[in-house]
């Protein structure tokens, strides 16, 4: 297939497994340990949940390496890291660190506002975000091993992510459809590779998994993602910011893997008290979405 | 033939794919009901954490013990793990139904994921190279007497059956080469 190189194999696989899973937020080896019990496929090891960047502001960075360091200690699943867009070097610190997985993420504070990391150069993978199949395309482009819907981190909303995931699989089914010198156009217009457009409209789908991601807070919500062609899902405050940390944690594992099963997504949200205070994105100004952030 | 794939978590449809490049035909199992219409088991790659987790939860645990003495499994990686007698880094409990010590990300972290070519031991019926994909792989650090070993890598198993049984430690489903899931599905062949 194309695209896939050795390194590339090797950064795709674990992302296959992965598929069906939950990967969950951390801030410290306590909340780790409660992912990993509750059946989380993998974390990941930030310094404040998105909802907590969102309320105290200031400049969101990589997590400090001690807290890395003590999360990886205490799980045996794959730990992965957010570096900040555009911050090779945070990323270069964190493969020296032999995290599992990187996040250049949009949650964190930009680091260039013109140019993402060329990811191809790195040993570790990485995971982007996307609002739409040409910034998907960009991120493959760039190195990419895995994509995400952006949603909108930290705000309990799933309105996002729905957004994102029914765009970009509405723009994989246009591009089946159109004949080969239309896909030229159609690559210039998207601002991504034609060759990976070509790829994309002989599949159907993208050349690396495609999870979701920004606003997940219930098992419903899980469900409603993997209907809408999600293959897994992370979940940021979702987790943390209830008041039911563990019982939702794998009440979300449950639904994530049995989204087609309507009975066991009920068994799945029966025991859940109250979720995270949600935000309605429509109401926030321009300057506090994430989601615009990333090129 | 009815072969099912363990559908909670992981590269089931990689495997679902691979079994329909070695010929045959795989459905997703998700439920005691879906596994009671399978002569065949694969367990995929994934989490093993997390399989366990849901094998408990839905009640799925004694009854894929039990469907394992009777019909052929084939665990590739996470199903490796969850298919030996003894786990170890950390400990944690297994099906026990092949006869082997496994330990868990025994070569590492992803950064230590690796893609190697191996010729297979004398007389496992491979004929030629296979290409193995190792993803944060557990090492086969001891076999049981009715363990069969087909492929080592540093002299550690990585391809080996008892029995009706197939276990690898890497990932034949992520290569074109359908031969692994071949054995398995000659063995299902065999035990129907």
């Amino acid at each position: 297939m194309m695209y896939l190189d050795e390194q590339l194999r090797l950064k795709v696989g674990l992302a296959e497994m992965l598929k069906g899973g939950v990967v969950m937020d951390v801030t410290n080896a306590e909340q780790a340990s409660i992912a990993e019990k509750a059946g989380a496929t993998a974390v990941m090891a930030l310094e404040r949940v998105p909802a907590d960047i969102r309320k105290e502001g200031g400049v969101a960075r990589m997590a400090p390496i001690n807290k890395i360091r003590e999360i990886m200690a205490e799980v045996s699943i794959p730990v992965m890291a957010k570096a900040r867009i555009g911050h090779f070097m945070e990323a270069r610190v964190l493969e020296a660190l032999k995290v599992d997985y990187i996040d250049e993420s949009e949650v964190l504070t930009p680091a260039d506002e013109e140019h993402h990391i060329d990811k191809r150069k790195f040993k570790t993978p990485f995971v982007c975000g996307a609002r739409n199949l040409g910034e998907a395309l960009r991120r493959i482009a760039e190195g990419a091993a895995m994509i995400r819907t952006k949603g909108e981190a930290g705000s309990g909303n799933i309105v996002e992510a729905v957004r994102n995931m029914r765009t970009i699989v509405k723009e994989m089914k246009q591009l089946t459809v159109l004949g080969e010198e239309e896909l030229v156009a159609e690559s210039k217009k998207l601002q991504a590779p034609l060759e990976l457009v070509q790829w994309v409209a002989k599949n159907g789908k993208l050349p690396v998994p495609n999870f979701s991601a920004g606003g997940i807070a219930t098992p419903a919500d899980a469900a409603l993602v993997m209907q809408l062609g999600a293959e897994a899902v992370f979940v940021g405050s979702g987790i943390f910011k209830s008041q039911d940390p563990e019982t939702r944690a794998r009440a979300i594992v449950k639904a994530t893997t049995y989204y087609n099963d309507p009975q066991k997504l009920l068994e799945a949200s029966e025991e859940l008290g109250i979720g995270m205070p949600g935000i309605d994105v429509a109401k926030l100004p321009e300057a506090e979405l994430l989601q615009t952030r990333g090129w | 033939m009815r072969i099912g794939v363990l559908a909670l978590q992981g590269d089931f449809e990689a495997h679902r794919k691979a079994v329909g490049r070695a010929g045959g035909e795989a459905r997703q199992v998700r439920t005691q009901a879906e596994l009671d219409q399978a002569d065949a088991l694969i367990i995929p790659g994934g989490e093993s954490t997390t399989m366990l987790k849901l094998l408990r939860a839905e009640g799925l645990y004694e009854k894929l013990a039990e469907f394992g003495r009777r019909k052929p499994l084939f665990g590739t990686c996470a199903g490796a793990i969850l298919l030996a007698r003894e786990v170890a880094s950390p400990a944690q409990e297994s099906l026990s139904l092949v006869d082997l010590e496994v330990e868990r990300n025994a070569y590492g972290r992803q950064i230590d994921s690796r893609i190697v070519r191996l010729e297979p031991e004398a007389g496992s019926g491979l004929d030629g190279p296979v290409e193995a994909v190792f993803i944060r792989a557990p090492v086969i650090r001891a076999v049981g007497p009715g363990v069969r070993v087909l492929i080592r890598y540093q002299g550690d198993p990585v391809l080996v059956e008892q029995d009706r049984h197939l276990v690898a430690t890497f990932h034949p489903e992520l290569t074109e080469d359908a031969r692994v899931h071949r054995i398995f599905l000659d063995k299902v062949a065999k035990a129907a």
